[in-house]
């Protein structure tokens, strides 16, 4: 197969096998519903949700790589961009801005305009501190830490809240170098 | 796609105006996102049964909504109140919006009366999954009959509804075929009915 440059988010989209995303949309609810009922706690569901995500982003990274055709970004503002305008959009189809940068360039946030995990949810009273979204943030931290940045990722403002839109803050804590020779197996 | 605006905000979420059901998202997402339900609850149970059971309910909190969204946006507020007039929405309608596609088929049990079994050659959530020789006959499709309950439950159908490996010949992969065995009094108000 030719290799040509990085795909754009929407062109990979477009060729990937896709779902209704009710069906995903739903499935989630459910696996949240899930974890109220178990967990009690709010906090604790927050956790188990990110840990979801950390587990589903260290697994997806290696898809997207294999199908973006993206190379190592020069700097924390590319990557940034690329979860942005390729990443969220070839999973999820939804489109996101990237603003706020700190002055260091390693810190911003990542806005999206559209968001599927959250059609037909309420929280009721007992959930205001409920996270919804956590599973997102987590995938996004699970992802980058393989690729050698760990990261804080944390939710700024949530429709689900009352804010006007979905802002997620990812600050770049290190970059790991990465060990060479690699140690695949000892 | 496209030209999406902003989502708008709403004071309540039963005023946002209903979408169409035509968004997607990559089946990739939805088939992490499966498994992490799936690697979530067997840390919750013992045995494969209580698992199957959980993914069960899971799928039926599915299949309540989705009867009474579907029953909204497809049917004017209108549901199925005969047996085969259910079993095909289930089968139809609700496969090709929740799987792109209308199952594989619908059959009527041989041997028992109120059986009913709709097949599926590679069921959407077993597509990437490979079930270890120690989980035995464990089937991920218990999610998806927990959606079928779900919906015929909602619907005044309730029925027992399980998920099973069934092997085809020629086949490397076994298909699944989701039996359905209806209460009783589901038989006898359509006996009633005529």
């Amino acid at each position: 197969m030719p290799t040509a440059g990085p795909r754009s988010g929407d062109a990979i989209f477009a060729s990937v096998e896709r779902v209704n995303a009710e069906l995903f949309t739903l499935t989630y609810g459910a696996t949240v519903r899930q974890l109220l009922t178990d967990l009690e706690e709010v906090e604790e569901v927050n956790k188990q949700l990110d840990q979801m995500g950390y587990n589903i982003g260290i697994r997806l990274i290696d898809e997207f790589l294999a199908k973006s055709n993206i190379s190592r970004c020069v700097d924390f503002k590319e990557t940034a961009d690329v979860i942005a305008k390729v990443g969220l959009k070839m999973f999820l189809g939804v489109n996101a801005t990237v603003t706020n940068w700190d002055a260091e360039g390693t810190c911003c946030s990542i806005v999206l305009e559209d968001n599927p995990l959250v059609d037909f949810v309420e929280l009721p009273d007992t959930c205001q501190g409920l996270h919804y979204c956590n599973i997102l943030s987590g995938v996004i931290r699970g992802a980058l830490e393989m690729v050698s940045m760990k990261t804080e990722v944390t939710w700024l403002r949530d429709m689900l809240r009352g804010d006007d839109s979905f802002e997620l803050q990812v600050k770049l804590l290190k970059q790991v170098p990465e060990e060479y020779p690699y140690k695949d197996d000892e | 796609m496209i030209g999406v605006g902003k989502i708008k905000q709403y004071s309540n979420v039963l005023e946002r105006p209903l979408s169409k059901g035509k968004q997607e998202v990559s089946l990739s997402a939805f088939a992490f996102l499966f498994s992490e339900l799936v690697q979530y609850n067997q840390t919750q149970v013992d045995n494969i049964a209580e698992l199957e059971r959980r993914l069960e309910d899971a799928g039926y909190a599915v299949g309540a909504r989705v009867l009474e969204l579907f029953c909204h946006r497809e049917k004017g507020n209108r549901r199925e109140t005969r047996l085969l007039g259910i079993l095909s929405f289930v089968h139809s309608t609700i496969w090709k919006v929740l799987f792109g596609k209308v199952a594989d088929s619908l059959e009527k049990g041989t041997e028992h009366e109120d059986e009913y079994m709709i097949s599926e050659k590679e069921l959407l959530v077993n597509r990437f999954i490979s079930i270890p020789k120690d989980m035995g006959a464990f089937n991920c499709g218990a999610f998806v009959a927990g959606i079928v309950r779900g919906v015929l439950d909602n619907a005044g159908f309730p029925a027992v509804v399980t998920a099973h490996f069934v092997p085809v010949e020629g086949q490397q992969r076994p298909r699944t075929t989701i039996l359905i065995k209806f209460a009783e009094e589901v038989l006898a108000r359509e006996a009633r009915l005529g």
